[in-house]
């Protein structure tokens, strides 16, 4: 009787117990949530309708915000930027990784260890420094790049960053470099992922090496693919230092990225109510954009719950 | 076909692997590699061959990858050009105060989305998930003023304090972990009595150090390397961290490469060595996260 009344009241079960423990465990991110997230995002929102330099007090001024967005030059100007950097650049750190990947997947190679130490190392350097040293390769007149195609093939090299039409895959070849390793181990950890016995029965029937690739490796990668796909298009509307010390958006705006535009409006010109407008239109694009490759991702993403599912 | 599973089963999982690129061969794709790890070494032996020049050398043509004569001044000049001492500690403060507040907090969270079942878990799990798709920056400004409203700009504090309510990569990452820590441990514990704060301080968080190693050394990268971040919220010189000190300190100079490559060699020093000291956390994090996102 003693160990009957000594329990919790009955009030509270082991249920709400659980519930109530699992509230508290959880509590630090929702009041985060709200603080940094639901708060700001209302911020936003009241925000993009006003007026405001910081200074004084902000003053409504309706859709005018929204407005001038669609006739700002350099707005629409940045997100094309951002958008040609990013269908260039994700593919082709796609095509990188996914190929290094391939190449250490192989069991006569050694020291997977080394390899995976060497091509990661980059990823953890800090932007700015890697700007400045890329920036000092690109370099039209003393960089080792120029330096080496004048004395190879006795021609002056071409502007890179100083040239419209350069930036932007000069871009893409630096961003490609760092973030390469990263990319790599993931795709080596699905390949490794994948069992044999797949390999060993399309052997059987006399698959060779690209049909088995086309047929197993490359479907059953399409998840990683994919979270690649969601990361480096996020990645890019991010992409900020590179803009900001090595091309201040130029030449001719042609490296005008959308965070570098979004940071001048709002932290240089002190136009809050403006960028936040700007802010709150690219977070809608960007979700969009997100819904449809999650949408379009079902036509081709394999996953291979669905094959033993199915069969 | 018995015959031939029963000779492959010893040595299978290497049987196979070999119809990865048949046509290559072994010194091609050595090759390959060696040709990978150059390019990626290159960028590096420049910065040092460059940080190691007089002006002049800098400039010549054809350039040359050994500095003669060796100037070794470069680097206690660039360093001294600006406080980059003062930058360092900075960063230093900035960075382990972050990592504390975000291991800490993302084990908490993880926990209770790991170990406890409560109405409303599947669907505050799923913002978890998709905070991690929403592009913060596009927060700045509002957050900004927030932070002027609170009195913390040209402080550390907008740097560190909202890493005490855990990050949405860390919970997600830490979660799938605990996941796979068997349950029995903690049924013994409750058994003996111990609450839910004593299983997960005792038990769980001892078990789960390869995921919080990762968090760590991830969390200690991005703050380490953050740009946007300090340079929106701090504005005195001596409250600069690293990167933004360094990216003044081109501004300062504008053709002093020499100088610039001794103060990069330099910042770049830092996360290179935390990552020697901890790469296996770094490469089973990356591992666990794509295998994490293949299956969100």
């Amino acid at each position: 009787m003693t160990a009957i009344n000594m329990r919790p009241g009955p009030a509270i079960s082991a249920r709400t117990r659980e519930a109530l423990n699992g509230y508290a465990f959880v509590s630090p991110w929702v009041l985060g949530f709200f603080i940094f997230v639901i708060g700001p995002m209302i911020g936003l929102v009241w925000l993009s309708f006003h007026r405001w330099d910081l200074i004084g007090d902000p003053r409504p001024v309706g859709w005018r915000n929204y407005e001038r967005l669609f006739s700002d030059r350099l707005f629409l100007k940045s997100m094309e930027v951002t958008i040609v950097y990013g269908l260039g650049r994700v593919p082709l750190g796609i095509i990188v990784a996914l190929g290094t990947a391939l190449l250490l997947n192989n069991r006569r190679i050694q020291f997977i260890g080394i390899w995976r130490t060497i091509y990661y190392m980059p990823v953890v350097l800090p932007p700015v420094a890697v700007s400045l040293v890329w920036m000092w390769i690109y370099n039209p007149r003393y960089g080792i790049l120029n330096s080496t195609i004048q004395q190879v093939l006795g021609v002056p090299g071409p502007r890179w960053l100083d040239d419209p039409a350069l930036v932007l895959p000069s871009l893409m070849i630096m961003a490609v470099w760092v973030a390469a390793g990263r990319n790599m181990i993931i795709y080596l950890s699905g390949l490794q992922g994948i069992s044999n016995e797949l390999y060993e029965a399309s052997a059987i029937d006399g698959a060779g090496y690209w049909r088995q690739f086309f047929r197993i490796t490359l479907p059953l990668l399409t998840p990683v693919i994919f979270f690649n796909l969601i990361t480096g298009m996020i990645d890019t509307f991010k992409l900020f230092t590179q803009a900001y010390v090595m091309t201040e958006g130029g030449p001719r705006n042609q490296s005008l990225f959308f965070t570098y535009y979004l940071f001048q409006k709002g932290f240089a010109q002190y136009q809050m109510g403006y960028a936040s407008a700007m802010a709150l239109v690219v977070f809608i694009i960007i979700m969009a954009l997100t819904l449809l490759v999650f949408r379009w991702s079902k036509a081709w993403v394999f996953y291979e719950g669905e094959l033993t599912g199915g069969a | 076909m018995a015959i031939n599973v029963a000779v492959a089963a010893p040595k299978r999982k290497n049987q196979t692997i070999d119809k990865f690129l048949p046509h290559l061969s072994v010194a091609a794709i050595y090759a390959l590699l060696l040709l990978g790890a150059v390019m990626v070494f290159f960028p590096f032996a420049w910065t040092i061959s460059t940080s190691l020049k007089t002006e002049q050398q800098t400039l010549a043509y054809p350039p040359t990858w050994v500095p003669d004569p060796v100037q070794w001044e470069n680097y206690p000049n660039a360093l001294t050009a600006r406080p980059f001492g003062r930058y360092y500690v900075n960063t230093t403060i900035v960075t382990v105060l972050s990592v504390i507040g975000q291991v800490a907090s993302s084990a908490v969270v993880a926990y209770g989305f790991a170990r406890f079942r409560f109405p409303g878990r599947g669907l505050m799990f799923l913002i978890v998930l998709s905070t991690l798709m929403i592009p913060f920056h596009m927060l700045i400004i509002p957050r900004f003023i927030l932070f002027k409203y609170l009195g913390w700009l040209d402080t550390f504090l907008p740097l560190i304090v909202p890493n005490f309510f855990g990050g949405a990569f860390s919970i997600f990452l830490l979660r799938q972990y605990f996941m796979t820590i068997p349950l029995d441990l903690d049924e013994a514990a409750k058994m003996d009595g111990a609450s839910a704060l004593q299983i997960f301080l005792r038990i769980t968080l001892p078990l789960a150090r390869p995921a919080l190693g990762a968090v760590a050394v991830f969390e200690f990268v991005s703050t380490w390397n953050d740009f946007l971040g300090p340079l929106i919220y701090l504005s005195s010189d001596r409250n600069y961290t690293v990167s933004i000190g360094l990216a003044a300190f081109r501004n300062d100079y504008f053709t002093a490469w020499h100088l610039f490559m001794a103060a990069s060699a330099v910042a770049m020093l830092a996360p290179l060595v935390v990552f020697f000291l901890a790469q296996k956390y770094f490469i089973s994090g990356v591992a666990l996260t794509g295998s994490g996102g293949s299956k969100g």
